[in-house]
């Protein structure tokens, strides 16, 4: 647990004149700077906001980080198994880190492709290399990738049963798993702000359906909800229809758990002295919800954001896994992960579960961003 | 007593009549209606001829040119009154020969999921709450972590993976392949027993994670009431007044959230399901998801609700005679 950051004088005596400086700057903050200074005392909530903006960061610029796209196929490269960049070999050390050489043949017993790895090859990495052309941000022709090599080919996680570099559709699955999760969450934001502030404003019979819709969401089994949602998708539809009708079913489901929890904690703040005081001091309703209740509430709504994110992230691999959700070209981490569906896969190739380990790390990260914004949201309280 | 009772029960067909409502929805949406997908089942690749009149006339056998409304309560009708779920196209059945058998492994797999999960979570979250700070209530905490991040069926796919790289056996289904077809037998209940500890497992891991801060939770809060220091100076031994007032306080929270429990089992059932090959209604479930079967969708999630709901309903019995504090009729 976090320790509050102000000194501990503060609480116990008045200010005096002997007093600090620090105590005088942590009375005349403004709320944000609190919530800062209190956010930066959690490390591991800092280390998963800066995981995540790596992500992201990495996801925008996926195609430069990535060495090829999505939907290359490296001929005699399948089920190359993950190749780490090393400087050493039988032949002794270089600084430029090099890969070994991969080739493959066909085995003469069973008929099947074997990759063989050839240590005594050394494919040099190069950076800022020219490879395939592509789109930066869709819209930007360029064609230099972060790293790749000038003969064979490089690939760090290995590839799949078609011959395409995992590594590469990780990096595009980052961008469209966390891209589904930040629409799916806005959109159910300004669903369940507007409606759940009017219910929890106004009361009435929209706040009566909200709590019947609530009730229903909570009852029913999310997961076989979503599934039954997603599986009304007509199978003609193209990936990006899919796509979006995806966030709408995560919005769906999502927004009255929100309207519910901004409903709360606007008839909670609604009854506080401060407020009361406003309305009496003959205040409108609409100065009364922009000056002193927005402000109010806005950081839980921010932490209640967060923390609804990993539900769409998990709902959307979930779904993506079996089938039910996105579907090929489409590349996300759920699409990635239904090539590891079966043990037999995983046995004879164990890094098509390396997507599985970025789910778990975006999750996590998630979870000690949101924990660690839930006590800077109040900074007035003292933790223990 | 009454009273609460039959408020509860109100409750509970109130909630129902919502959820079928929300049932019916989602069998209405997928494109095309039950007549094309009956039709084309059952002649496609026989070489007949249908023609638009044909299924013309099948959706009037099913009544399926009526309004919504009227085949809503068809529908419903024929559950209440006939416990008759419809037709199970892909099955060639009814829907009740489909689910009728799988209904006692869903339950059978729910109640050892809840064993599981109760088992651990309510004696470690409160050793994690005598011993806090420790380095086990850490421990615990990264723990809780991991069983949110960790989708219950990718650990179904680590275990499985284990089982069969390091142990050379697996874990998947739930009978032996000598008893799968036997019929039930002393030697086939304790076979199915032994296969239902691992989905027990998988399933209970992120419940039991949930489970165990709430235990921590409440106890933390409750370690510290008057009433411990009180027995504490009237020389209660450390034990027993840790059992007698906050743990008893401290499974409070986790009665009242069974339903809650259960529907996150079952919420993760379908996907674990397909992963360890378990057949029952989860597995089901997304097979009937898949071809579009409807009926069988529709049915499957009405009992699943039903099993929460009902389960709630017994959890607010249970809590309103373990806490007398529980006010037995709200406003």
């Amino acid at each position: 647990m976090t320790t509050s950051n102000l000194p501990s004088t503060a609480l116990q005596t008045p200010i005096s004149q002997t007093e600090s400086e620090e105590a005088l700057r942590y009375y005349s903050a403004t709320q944000l700077q609190l919530i800062l200074w209190r956010f930066r005392k959690h490390h591991i909530a800092k280390l998963g906001a800066f995981i995540l903006i790596t992500l992201a960061l990495v996801g925008l610029f996926a195609e430069f980080f990535a060495p090829y796209t999505g939907t290359t196929r490296i001929s005699g490269a399948v089920l190359v198994s993950p190749q780490m960049p090393r400087f050493c070999n039988d032949d002794g050390c270089t600084l430029r880190p090099f890969l070994p050489g991969v080739t493959s043949e066909r085995n003469p017993e069973t008929l099947r492709m074997e990759v063989k790895i050839d240590p005594t090859i050394r494919r040099e990495i190069k950076f800022f290399i020219q490879g395939e052309p592509y789109k930066l941000l869709g819209f930007i022709e360029m064609q230099t990738h972060l790293f790749g090599v000038d003969e064979g080919s490089v690939h760090l996680f290995g590839t799949d049963s078609l011959g395409r570099d995992i590594f590469t559709r990780i990096l595009l699955a980052t961008r469209t798993s966390l891209s589904i999760g930040i629409l799916g969450v806005l959109i159910s934001f300004v669903l369940a702000l507007i409606i759940g502030g009017m219910a929890g404003y106004f009361g009435g019979w929209l706040d009566y359906v909200i709590q019947r819709l609530t009730e229903i969401v909570r009852v029913v089994p999310v997961i076989p909800l979503y599934m039954g949602l997603a599986a009304a998708f007509p199978t003609e539809w193209s990936s990006t229809q899919v796509y979006f009708a995806m966030t709408l079913i995560l919005a769906v489901v999502g927004w009255p758990t929100l309207a519910r929890r901004i409903r709360g904690k606007l008839l909670s703040l609604r009854g506080e002295d401060y407020v009361v005081a406003a309305s009496l001091a003959g205040a409108r309703p609409s100065r009364i919800i922009a000056r002193h209740l927005l402000p109010a509430f806005m950081s839980y709504i921010i932490v209640d954001l967060v923390i609804s994110f990993p539900y769409m992230l998990l709902s959307e691999t979930a779904l993506s896994f079996v089938g039910l959700g996105l579907r090929p070209p489409t590349i996300s981490w759920g699409v990635l992960l239904q090539d590891a569906q079966t043990v037999r896969a995983i046995e004879q190739a164990p890094w098509l579960f390396i997507p599985a380990a970025f789910v778990v790390i975006a999750v996590l990260s998630f979870t000690v961003l949101g924990d660690g914004l839930r006590d800077a949201a109040d900074p007035y309280q003292i933790s223990g | 007593m009454i009273k609460f009772l039959i408020q509860r029960i109100i409750g509970m067909v109130v909630t129902m009549f919502f959820v079928s409502i929300m049932v019916f929805i989602i069998m209405e949406l997928p494109p095309g209606d039950y007549a094309d997908r009956w039709a084309f089942r059952k002649f496609s690749g026989t070489g007949t001829q249908i023609t638009e009149a044909d299924i013309d006339n099948i959706r009037a056998e099913f009544g399926l040119d009526r309004p919504a409304p009227e085949r809503y309560l068809n529908w419903i009708g024929g559950i209440i009154l006939h416990g008759d779920f419809g037709e199970a196209f892909s099955f060639q059945t009814s829907v009740n020969n489909v689910i009728g058998q799988k209904i006692g492994l869903t339950m059978a797999i729910l109640f050892s999921t809840l064993v599981v999960t109760y088992l651990i979570s309510i004696p470690v979250g409160m050793y994690a709450a005598i011993r806090r700070n420790s380095i086990e209530d850490y421990a615990l905490t990264v723990f809780s972590y991991l069983g949110f991040a960790l989708p219950n069926f990718l650990l179904a796919l680590v275990l499985l993976y284990i089982s069969i790289t390091v142990f050379d056996s697996s874990v998947g289904g739930l009978f032996s392949p000598e008893y799968a077809d036997a019929p039930w037998s002393v030697e086939k209940a304790l076979d199915l027993f032994s296969h239902l500890i691992i989905p027990a497992i998988v399933l209970a891991w992120s419940a039991t994670a949930f489970q165990l801060q709430t235990v921590r939770a409440t106890m933390l809060d409750e370690i510290n009431n008057l009433s411990v220091t009180a027995a504490r100076a009237r020389g209660v031994p450390e034990w027993k007044l840790l059992l007698k007032y906050p743990a008893r306080l401290a499974i409070n929270p986790v009665v009242s959230t069974v339903s809650f429990d259960a529907n996150r089992i079952f919420s993760e059932l379908p996907i674990v399901a397909l992963v360890l090959g378990l057949p029952e209604l989860g597995e089901l479930l997304l097979k009937s998801y898949l071809d579009l079967d409807m009926f069988v969708a529709g049915a499957i999630l009405l009992v699943l609700t039903f099993m929460i709901v009902f389960m709630n309903f017994l959890s607010d019995i249970a809590l309103a005679i373990l806490d007398p504090r529980v006010k037995l009729i709200e406003g």
